[in-house]
């Protein structure tokens, strides 16, 4: 277990030299990256650049190759697992949701596995946030693919993680929906949240983010302050990260 | 939530989208069906015996309705990668393989209610209290393949080809439970004393014991990507 140093708030995140390969493949190489308790980064990247795989790092679910990663100052592999779990929450592509059981139970299942001290509650709740408290009785295989993602971010919200993490959190979702996916969001920033979102939508991801980190070829090739950026400087940053990779482009 | 309600909460879960969707139960049950059929047609039951074999063949329809059985469970944990968000979740991972065991364990029950009957009737056993001391045996037995096979299932579950690979390393594993469960069942039919099977019972027990503690003890293990 790795400690910060005495007055200094440990990183919520930190990856150090963090690497990720499957068989010779780097899904992800040599990743530096510092993300403080409670900032919005936006990680960015072209299809196959080790977003998703950085993510299920951070969430735990799969071990570095090499390097170090620390949540919370700890060291995921030897830190007791189950309070590091509670603090993290993670919207993958997949739902993770089951089709037989109804919204309602999908969520009550996740409530009690995080052992929240009033599930039904907390599970009716996390239901009305995202605007499916009328379909709660209902299967999930009924719902439509945008209902099914706002239930997945009620699931992963549920048990209030103080790291949220989310690939392509907008996806399918309707106008409506994915303002108060925003309205959500903005809710956990502001409540003191750390969130790493890996999204291509370039407009969504400068209105949350402090930050845009972007990845290429499992490579940080980019890491600048959201404010210094608007979506078309943005979009040429990405084009031009993922045309040069090599380019000396971390510079916050 | 206490370690068994963590439990019981994956056996429920299991069990409630079992009990909606109705696919695993349909299919092990017209698959034990189909092997007491085909093995009624095989053998002339009007001149040998069922005791001589009926062992065998409730065996061989309850281990390949339970491969089934287990390799469904994890299927449903693998789609929507709803099983990523079982090891995301705070609970100690013993708790979700001793839910799936139990869970297997009462689906492949449930199978066997059903069979057993119907064996008796097809194969024109004459019923005796016998038949009762079979039950004891089938729990016992079963307990045995639910653990050793929930740990296979969930060891195979993010490969590939996890269905082919499943009962290649299960059926190895699962010999001496067979063997045991076989012999004790057979035994019983043919109204041997106690002390004929007894070592077989033992074996059974010790089988069930040791796949379960290993399990708990090294399930976290299984899981890691």
């Amino acid at each position: 277990m790795t400690a910060a140093p005495a007055g200094r708030r440990a990183p919520a995140l930190l990856a150090l030299g963090l690497s990720r390969h499957y068989g010779p493949h780097a899904a992800l190489d040599r990743i530096d990256l510092e993300i403080p308790a409670g900032e919005f980064v936006a990680l960015l990247g072209p299809n196959g650049a080790g977003k998703s795989t950085l993510l299920r790092l951070f969430a735990t679910l799969i071990r570095p190759t090499a390097g170090r990663l620390e949540v919370h100052g700890l060291d995921p592999r030897r830190a007791e697992r189950a309070p590091l779990a509670r603090r993290i929450g993670l919207l993958s592509h997949q739902t993770f949701l089951y089709d037989h059981l109804t919204g309602l139970e999908n969520l009550l299942f996740y409530a009690r596995l995080y052992g929240l001290p009033d599930a039904p509650g907390a599970a009716r709740a996390a239901l009305r946030a995202v605007g499916l408290e009328d379909r709660g009785f209902d299967l999930l295989r009924t719902y439509s693919r945008g209902m099914q993602q706002r239930l997945a971010i009620a699931r992963t919200l549920l048990h209030d993680p103080d790291i949220v993490l989310l690939d392509e959190p907008f996806t399918g979702l309707d106008p409506e929906a994915s303002d108060r996916l925003h309205e959500r969001l903005g809710g956990a920033r502001a409540a003191g949240a750390t969130c790493v979102m890996a999204t291509h939508d370039l407009g969504a991801g400068l209105r949350l983010a402090d930050r845009v980190v972007v990845l290429v070829s499992g490579r940080l090739v980019a890491d600048r302050p959201a404010r210094e950026l608007d979506p078309p400087s943005l979009g040429a940053l990405v084009r031009q990260a993922a045309r040069e990779p090599d380019a000396a482009w971390s510079a916050p | 939530m206490s370690f068994l309600g963590d439990v019981a909460l994956v056996a429920g879960k299991d069990l409630r989208t079992e009990l909606r969707s109705r696919d695993q139960i349909v299919t092990l049950l017209f698959f034990a069906l189909l092997v007491l059929v085909v093995f009624n047609f095989a053998f002339d039951f009007t001149v040998i015996d069922f005791v001589s074999l009926g062992a065998g063949i409730l065996w061989v329809a309850f281990i390949f309705s339970g491969v089934l059985a287990l390799s469904h469970s994890f299927q449903i944990e693998r789609e929507q990668d709803r099983i990523q968000g079982i090891l995301l979740a705070p609970i100690d991972r013993s708790a979700f393989y001793l839910g799936k065991v139990a869970a297997t364990i009462l689906f492949m029950s449930a199978v066997e209610a059903i069979v057993v009957p119907v064996s008796v009737l097809m194969f024109n056993y004459r019923f005796s209290a016998r038949v009762a001391l079979v039950i004891p045996i089938l729990i016992l037995n079963t307990v045995g393949f639910a653990a050793v096979g929930t740990l296979f299932a969930a060891m195979t579950t993010q490969t590939r080809r996890s269905e082919l690979l499943l009962p290649l390393l299960l059926f190895p594993a699962a010999v001496p439970i067979a063997l045991a469960a076989v012999k004790t069942t057979s035994q019983i039919l043919a109204g041997r004393p106690f002390d004929r099977y007894a070592s077989w019972i033992a074996l059974s027990a010790a089988y069930d014991a040791i796949f379960l503690s290993a399990a708990v003890l090294l399930f976290d293990y299984v899981l890691e990507e």
